[in-house]
C-alpha cells in the first residue's frame, strides 16, 4: 500500500556518522532528551531533599546547629518547596516521562518538532542554572516561601529581597519558556502523530495523563508568568501592581494602591493546576504500572479517560482554597468550597478503579507493583486530608499548620514520587537493555514508604494542635507540649533516613546501566506499544523500517481463551481467535 | 504477603496512633464549637473510606495473588457497579459539604451585638485598638505613622480621640462578648491566629479584613502570626487575656486614648518622672526591660541563651567588642545600645544582615530595656558600668 | 469518536482513511503532514498566549479597583502602529492567495512588505512609549501608565516572535516550491491576524476600559 512504501523510503532515511556530541548532547531524539531531562530533575530533586534534611535538623533539634539560623532557614524552605514542584516533579514527569513514552507509546519516530524539543531541555537547564546561582549572589537565595507572596517577597524583612527573589523570578519565566516549548511537542504529537490504528481511546492512560496535564500547563503557567513578571516589575522598576502603601522597618515605601491579594488569585489560579499537573501523569502511570503487573486491564478505561478530563478541567475553578483565609470576599469561600469537594468525586472514583483492577487480577509482587500499591494507600490519605482543607469552614483553624504541610507532603510528594519510583524501575529495562537490581529495589521501597508514611501521618496532627508550619523555632509556646517538640525530632530522624535510603535507588541506577542483569525486549509481558519495539533499547526512530499498526486498546490482558495472558497492541488479530470472541470491545 | 501485613498494620497503627496520641486540637475557648464538629464529621467520614479502601486491597493481595496456573480475570468494567459508586460517593461528599456551608455561613455574618476590636500588625508586633465612649474606630492610614502615632491614626478625624490605644501585644477581652476583630497590617501579610479560638484570618495591608468569634472561657492565650512576614515570623508573639467585665473594663479604663497619646507631656509629670524613673533601678527595671523585650518583640530576633538568631543573641552582648560589616570595632556599652536601637540602620553587625526595624520607645522605656540587655552581660562589663551609671539621665 | 459495535470482524478491519496517521520525527516527515502538525501547534500557541494575555486582562481589571487609578490618553502614535498592523495583516493574506494561485513574484513582494510593516510597527510603538516618557509618564505611579508599557511590551514581543516567523518563511521564499511557500505564508497570515485581533482588544482596554465598566461586567458593588 502506498503509504507503507512511503514509510520504508523514509526509514531509510541516513544520518551519517554522528559524533558524541551530536548523540548524546545535542540530541534531537526524544528518549535522550528525556534522559536528559530526567537526570538534571533528579540531580535538583536531590539538593531539594539535602535541604529539607537541613529543615528537619532545625526542626527537630532547634537550635543546635549554628549555621541554621532564621535567615537560611526560610531560605533552604523556599528553594526546597520551588525545586521539588517545579524544578523536579513538573519537569520530569513532563519532560522526563512524557518524552521518552508519548512517541513509543503512539507508535512515532520522535516527537513532531525535535529541535524544539532539544531547546526545550536547554531552556530548562538554563533556568535550573539561574535557580541555583541564587545561592552564591549577595544576600542568598529568596525565603519568601515557594508561594513567594508580596509584599514580604520583595520588601527588606525576607532574605534574598536584593537578588534573589529576581533570579527565582527570572528563572521561573524561563522555565515557563521551556514548558511551553515542550507542551507544544506533546499536544501536537499527540493530537497529529499517533500510528495507524492508534485512537485516542486505544492510548495507554499514561498519555492521557500526561497528554491532559501538558494541556493544563499550557493554560496555566501563563498565570505564573503574569504574576511574576509584575512582581519583578514592582522589584526592579518600583511599580505598584501587588504593593499597597506601607511602612517597612520604619521607612515609608513608595508604593501605592497594589493589591497582594492579586498576587494571591493569579498564583493560586496557576497553583492549583499546576498540583495536577503533577498529579494526572501520575495517576496516567500507576494506572498502567497496576494493570501490567496484575495482569489485567484497567477498569473501566473509559471512565478513566473521563475522569482525567473532568478533572483537568475542574482543577481550574477550585484556585481560592488556598485562600479561604487569604481576607478575599468572604462569599467566595462557599463557591470554592462546593467547586473542591467536587473534584473529589472523579478523583475517587479513579481510586475504586485502581483497587477494582486489583480484584480477580493476577498480582505480581514486582517492584513496580509495590509502589503503585504504596501511591494508592497514600494518595488515599493525601487526597481524603484534603476534604478537610477544601471544606471551608473546617479549613479555617488547620490552614497554613501543619496539616497543610502534611496534607501537600503526601499528595503531591509522597504519592507522585512513589509513582516517579515505580515507573523508573518499570520501564528501565525498556531504557537501558537492564532490569534495576530486584533486592536494592525492595530495600529503597520498604524505606521510602514505610519511611514517608511515619514522617507524614503523625504530621497532621501537629496541625490539628495548632502549630504554624513556616515556623523557625517554637520556643517558649506554652500550649505546645513537650511531646510534640519529641515527635518533631522523631519525624527528623526518619526524614534523614529516608533520605540516606534515596542512594540506594541513585546507586542501583547507575550500577545496572553497566552490571544490570540483562533485560528482555518485553520483561513485564506489557501488551502496550512501547514495549514492542524491535530493539531494545529502541534504536532511533523507534520501529525500525515499518510503523507498527494498531489494532487494540493497550490493556488486552488475561483474554479467556487466549494462549498468553496478553496481547499487543500490534499484533494482528486472527479471525476467529480468542480475542474476537469477546463481547463488548468498546474502544474505538 | 508483605505489603498485605504492612498494609494492615499502618490501618492498625493509624487507628491507635490517632485514639492514644497527646496531639489534638487545643481546648476550644470560643463559640465556634461547630467547626470542631464538621472537623469530627469529617474525620469518621474520611476514616471509613481510609479503613474500607486499604483493607480490600489488603483482601485483593491475599486472595488474588500470583500463584502458578493462576489467570486474572476479563473484566474491562462494570457499568452498573461504576454508577453505583459515583452516585454513594456524591452523597458522601454532599454530606460532607453540607454541615461545612452552614458553618461558614455563621462566620460570614456576624451578629448584630458585636463589638469591634482592631489589631495592627507590623513586623514583629502586634498592637491593638478599641473604639472609645464614641464606638466608632477614627480613619487610620499608614501615611500618617509616626514615632508619635504608631498606629497612624488621622488627628483629624473627631471618632478617634476616644479610641484606647493597646500599644503592647497584651489583648484583653470580655468573655461571652462576641466581638469582631478588624485586622489592618501595615506592612506585609500576618494572620491573627489564636488556636483555641479556632477563628482568624490573614491581616493585608491596604485592606482590613475581619473575622468574629465570642470568646467563652477565662484565661491567656497565645497569639500566633500564621502567615510567613519574614524572618521574625515565628518570634511575633502576642497574647489575649479573656476576663470578666468587672476586670475588663478596669483594664480598658487603665489604657491610654488617642487623645491621651497625643497630648504633649505635662512638665510637672516630666520632673516627676526622673525620680521615678531614678528609684525603679535594679531588679524592678530590669523586669520592666524585660517586658518591653516581649511587647516590643524585640524577643522575635533576639535570644538570651546565647542561640543564634536574626540578630546578635544579648547572652554575654553588653561588654563585649563588636565587630561591624566594615571591619569597624566598638565596645558595646550603654550608649552602643541606645544608639542602635534608635538607629538601628546606621550600622550592621558583621554576618548579620541589616534588618532590624526602628522600634519605637520612650526614653524611660529604653533606659529599662538596656538595664535587662545589661543584665545578661559579662558579669565583669556589668560590674564596671553598674559602678560607673548615675541613677538617671 | 467512533465506537465499533460487538461484531467480531469489526476488530479485525483496520480503522477507515481518516484514522491514517504518520508517525514520524520531523526529520522523516511527510512534508505535507509536518505543515498540519505545525498548523495544529500554532493553535495550541494561539491558545496559549491568549490564555497569557486575558489573565493580563483580569490582571488589569482587578487592579484598576484601587483608588490610584487614572485613565490614560493614548499616544496618537498607536493609531499609527495599529494601522501598520492591520496593514501587515492585509498584505500577508493577499500574499497568502497569490501564493496559492501560484502568482509567486507577486506573493514574495506581498511577504517583503508585510515585514517591512511589522518592523515598523514595533518601532512606532517604541516612539508612542517615548512620547509618553516625554510628558512624565513612567511606569510606576499610575497604574494604567504600568499596564500600558507591560502589555504593549509583551505584545510587541510576541511580535517580534512573528518576526521570526516570517523571516523563516522570506528565507527560503526564493527557492521554496509554491506549495511550501504557501503553507508557510498563510501560517504567517494566521499568526499575525491573531496578533491584530489581541492588540485590537489590548487598544481598546488600555484606552477605554474603566473601573465603572469592570464593575458593570463582573457585577461587584
Amino acid at each position: 500500500m502506498a503509504y507503507t512504501e512511503h514509510n520504508a523510503e523514509h526509514a531509510q532515511h541516513d544520518h551519517g556518522p554522528q559524533g558524541f556530541f551530536r548523540k548524546y548532547v545535542w540530541s534531537q531524539d526524544h528518549k535522550v532528551i528525556a534522559v536528559q531531562y530526567a537526570s538534571v530533575a533528579i540531580l535538583a530533586g536531590l539538593v531539594g531533599v539535602g535541604l529539607s534534611n537541613l529543615m528537619r535538623l532545625q526542626l527537630g533539634f532547634p537550635g543546635k546547629f549554628a549555621f541554621i539560623d532564621a535567615p537560611h532557614y526560610y531560605q533552604f524552605m523556599t528553594m526546597h518547596g520551588m525545586i521539588m514542584v517545579i524544578y523536579l516533579l513538573t519537569a520530569l514527569f513532563l519532560g522526563g516521562f512524557g518524552n521518552y513514552l508519548i512517541p513509543l507509546m503512539v507508535g512515532a519516530r520522535d516527537m513532531v518538532f525535535p529541535y524544539l524539543n532539544m531547546l526545550s531541555f536547554w531552556v530548562y537547564l538554563l533556568s535550573v542554572i539561574v535557580l541555583m546561582a541564587s545561592f552564591f549572589v549577595p544576600g542568598g537565595p529568596t525565603g519568601a516561601g515557594w508561594t513567594l507572596y508580596p509584599p514580604q517577597a520583595i520588601l527588606p524583612g525576607t532574605p534574598g529581597y536584593e537578588w534573589g527573589i529576581i533570579l527565582m523570578l527570572v528563572s521561573l519565566l524561563i522555565f515557563i519558556v521551556a514548558a511551553t516549548m515542550g507542551g507544544l511537542n506533546y499536544v501536537t504529537t499527540v493530537l497529529q502523530a499517533r500510528t495507524r490504528g492508534m485512537t485516542l481511546l486505544r492510548m495507554p492512560l499514561t498519555v492521557w495523563g500526561i497528554f491532559v496535564a501538558t494541556i493544563l500547563a499550557l493554560l496555566a503557567f501563563p498565570a505564573l508568568f503574569v504574576s511574576g513578571i509584575m512582581m519583578l516589575l514592582d522589584r526592579t522598576l518600583g511599580t505598584s501592581f501587588f504593593m499597597p502603601a506601607l511602612v517597612s522597618m520604619g521607612q515609608v515605601s513608595g508604593y501605592k494602591g497594589g493589591s497582594p491579594l492579586l498576587f494571591q488569585h493569579l498564583f493560586w489560579f496557576f497553583g492549583h493546576p499546576e498540583v495536577y499537573i503533577v498529579a494526572l501523569p501520575a495517576f496516567g502511570i500507576v494506572s498502567d504500572l497496576i494493570s501490567v503487573h496484575a495482569r489485567k486491564s484497567i477498569f473501566g478505561y473509559r471512565t478513566m479517560v473521563w475522569a482525567i478530563l473532568a478533572i483537568g478541567v475542574l482543577s481550574v475553578v477550585v484556585w481560592a482554597h488556598h485562600m479561604f483565609v487569604s481576607g478575599m470576599n468572604p462569599y467566595f469561600g462557599f463557591f470554592f468550597a462546593t467547586t473542591t469537594l467536587i473534584i473529589a468525586v472523579p478523583t475517587a472514583i479513579k481510586v475504586y478503579n485502581w483497587v477494582l483492577t486489583l480484584w480477580n487480577g493476577d498480582i505480581h509482587l514486582s517492584v513496580p507493583m509495590l509502589f503503585a500499591l504504596a501511591f494508592i494507600s497514600t494518595f488515599l490519605i493525601g487526597g481524603l486530608t484534603g476534604l478537610f482543607l477544601g471544606n471551608v469552614s473546617v479549613d479555617i483553624p488547620l490552614s497554613n499548620t501543619y496539616f497543610v504541610v502534611a496534607h501537600f507532603h503526601m499528595v503531591m510528594g509522597v504519592a507522585p514520587l512513589l509513582v516517579v519510583f515505580g515507573g523508573i524501575y518499570h520501564w528501565y529495562p525498556k531504557v537501558s537493555g537492564r532490569m534495576l537490581n530486584e533486592a536494592l529495589g525492595k530495600i529503597h521501597f520498604w524505606a521510602t514508604f514505610l519511611g514517608t508514611y511515619a514522617i507524614f501521618f503523625p504530621m497532621h496532627y501537629l496541625g490539628i494542635l495548632g502549630m504554624p508550619r513556616r515556623y523557625y523555632a517554637f520556643d517558649g509556646y506554652k500550649f505546645i507540649p513537650d511531646s510534640a517538640h519529641a515527635l518533631n525530632a522523631f519525624i527528623s530522624v526518619v526524614a534523614l533516613t529516608v533520605a540516606t535510603a534515596q542512594l540506594v535507588f541513585i546507586f542501583n541506577l547507575v550500577w545496572s546501566v553497566f552490571r544490570g542483569k540483562r533485560a528482555a525486549a518485553n520483561p513485564w509481558r506489557a501488551a502496550s506499544l512501547e514495549w514492542q519495539t524491535p530493539e531494545t533499547p529502541p534504536a532511533h526512530g523507534n520501529w525500525g523500517e515499518q510503523l507498527p499498526v494498531v489494532y487494540r486498546g493497550a490493556y488486552t490482558y488475561s483474554v479467556p481463551g487466549a494462549k498468553e495472558d496478553f496481547i499487543a497492541q500490534n499484533v494482528p488479530p486472527v479471525a476467529g481467535d480468542a480475542e474476537s470472541l469477546v463481547a463488548k470491545e468498546t474502544y474505538a | 504477603m508483605a505489603m498485605a501485613v504492612a498494609l494492615v498494620l499502618m490501618v492498625v497503627a493509624s487507628l491507635l496512633f490517632h485514639f492514644l496520641s497527646p496531639w489534638w486540637a487545643t481546648p476550644l475557648a470560643s463559640n465556634w464549637r461547630q467547626m470542631d464538629d464538621t472537623l469530627t464529621i469529617t474525620l469518621v467520614v474520611t476514616a471509613v473510606f481510609f479503613v474500607a479502601i486499604n483493607l480490600f486491597i489488603v483482601y485483593t493481595l491475599l486472595r488474588f495473588r500470583h500463584r502458578e496456573g493462576r489467570r486474572a480475570a476479563y473484566q474491562p468494567d462494570n457499568k452498573k457497579l461504576e454508577h453505583w459508586l459515583i452516585v454513594a460517593t456524591s452523597i458522601a461528599i454532599m454530606g460532607l459539604l453540607a454541615p461545612g456551608l452552614f458553618v461558614y455561613a455563621a462566620y460570614v455574618t456576624v451578629p448584630a451585638n458585636a463589638v469591634d476590636v482592631e489589631v495592627v500588625g507590623q513586623q514583629w508586633q502586634w498592637r491593638f485598638r478599641y473604639p472609645g465612649a464614641g464606638g466608632k474606630l477614627g480613619r487610620s492610614s499608614v501615611d500618617l505613622i509616626s514615632a508619635a502615632n504608631p498606629f497612624g491614626i488621622d488627628p483629624r478625624d473627631p471618632a478617634g480621640q476616644d479610641n484606647i490605644l493597646v500599644n503592647n501585644n497584651e489583648l484583653h477581652l470580655q468573655i461571652n462578648q462576641p466581638v469582631r476583630m478588624l485586622l489592618r497590617s501595615q506592612d506585609v501579610l500576618h494572620d491573627f491566629y489564636v488556636p483555641p479560638f479556632r477563628a482568624r484570618m490573614n491581616m493585608v495591608p491596604g485592606m482590613v479584613t475581619s473575622f468574629w468569634f465570642t470568646p467563652n472561657k477565662l484565661g491567656r492565650y497565645e497569639v500566633l502570626c500564621a502567615q510567613l512576614c519574614g524572618v521574625g515570623h515565628s518570634g511575633m508573639r502576642g497574647y489575649v487575656v479573656v476576663e470578666d467585665a468587672a476586670g475588663f473594663q478596669k483594664w480598658l479604663k487603665a489604657q491610654p486614648t488617642f487623645a491621651q497619646a497625643m497630648a504633649p507631656p505635662a512638665p510637672v509629670a516630666a520632673a516627676a518622672a526622673a525620680p521615678a524613673a531614678g528609684a525603679a533601678t535594679g531588679a524592678a527595671l530590669v523586669a520592666q526591660g524585660k517586658a518591653l523585650s516581649e511587647s516590643k518583640a524585640c524577643v522575635a530576633c533576639h535570644t538570651v541563651d546565647g542561640s543564634p538568631r536574626v540578630g546578635p543573641t544579648w547572652k554575654g552582648l553588653f561588654g563585649k567588642t563588636e565587630t561591624m560589616e566594615n571591619g569597624s570595632t566598638a565596645t558595646v556599652d550603654e550608649t552602643y545600645l541606645k544608639d542602635f536601637i534608635r538607629n538601628p540602620q546606621a550600622r550592621v553587625v558583621k554576618g548579620f544582615a541589616p534588618m532590624m526595624p526602628k522600634i519605637e520607645m520612650s526614653d524611660a522605656e529604653l533606659e529599662a530595656l538596656v538595664a535587662y540587655i545589661k543584665s545578661y552581660g559579662t558579669p565583669a562589663a556589668t560590674q564596671q558600668a553598674q559602678q560607673q551609671t548615675a541613677p538617671s539621665r | 469518536m467512533r465506537t465499533l459495535d460487538s461484531n467480531s470482524a469489526a476488530i479485525l478491519k483496520p480503522p477507515a482513511a481518516g484514522y491514517v496517521r504518520y508517525g514520524f520525527g520531523g526529520e522523516g516527515m511527510p512534508p505535507d503532514l509536518h505543515d498540519a502538525a505545525v498548523s495544529a501547534a500554532l493553535w495550541v500557541f494561539i491558545g496559549v498566549a491568549t490564555s497569557l494575555f486575558l489573565l493580563f486582562l483580569a490582571a488589569y481589571g482587578m487592579r484598576m479597583d484601587a483608588g490610584d487609578w487614572s485613565p490614560l490618553a493614548m499616544p496618537w502614535q498607536l493609531w499609527l502602529s495599529s494601522g501598520l498592523l492591520l496593514l501587515a495583516s492585509v498584505l500577508l493574506q493577499l500574499a497568502a492567495t497569490a501564493a496559492g494561485t501560484l502568482h509567486l513574484r507577486r506573493a514574495r513582494s506581498l511577504l517583503a512588505a508585510a515585514g517591512v510593516c511589522g518592523f515598523a510597527f514595533l518601532g512606532v510603538q517604541l516612539w508612542g512609549w517615548q512620547a509618553l516618557l516625554a510628558i512624565h509618564v513612567t511606569a510606576s505611579g499610575n497604574p494604567a501608565a504600568s499596564f500600558f508599557y507591560l502589555l504593549t511590551a509583551m505584545h510587541g514581543l510576541h511580535v517580534a516572535g512573528g518576526l521570526v516567523g516570517w523571516g523563516m518563511a522570506a528565507h527560503g521564499a526564493w527557492r521554496q516550491d509554491a506549495s511550501r511557500l504557501a503553507r508557510r505564508i498563510r501560517l504567517c497570515a494566521r499568526y499575525w491576524h491573531f496578533l491584530l485581533a489581541l492588540w485590537v482588544l489590548l487598544f481598546a482596554a488600555l484606552g477605554w476600559l474603566t473601573p465603572e465598566l469592570v464593575r458593570m461586567v463582573c457585577g461587584t458593588r
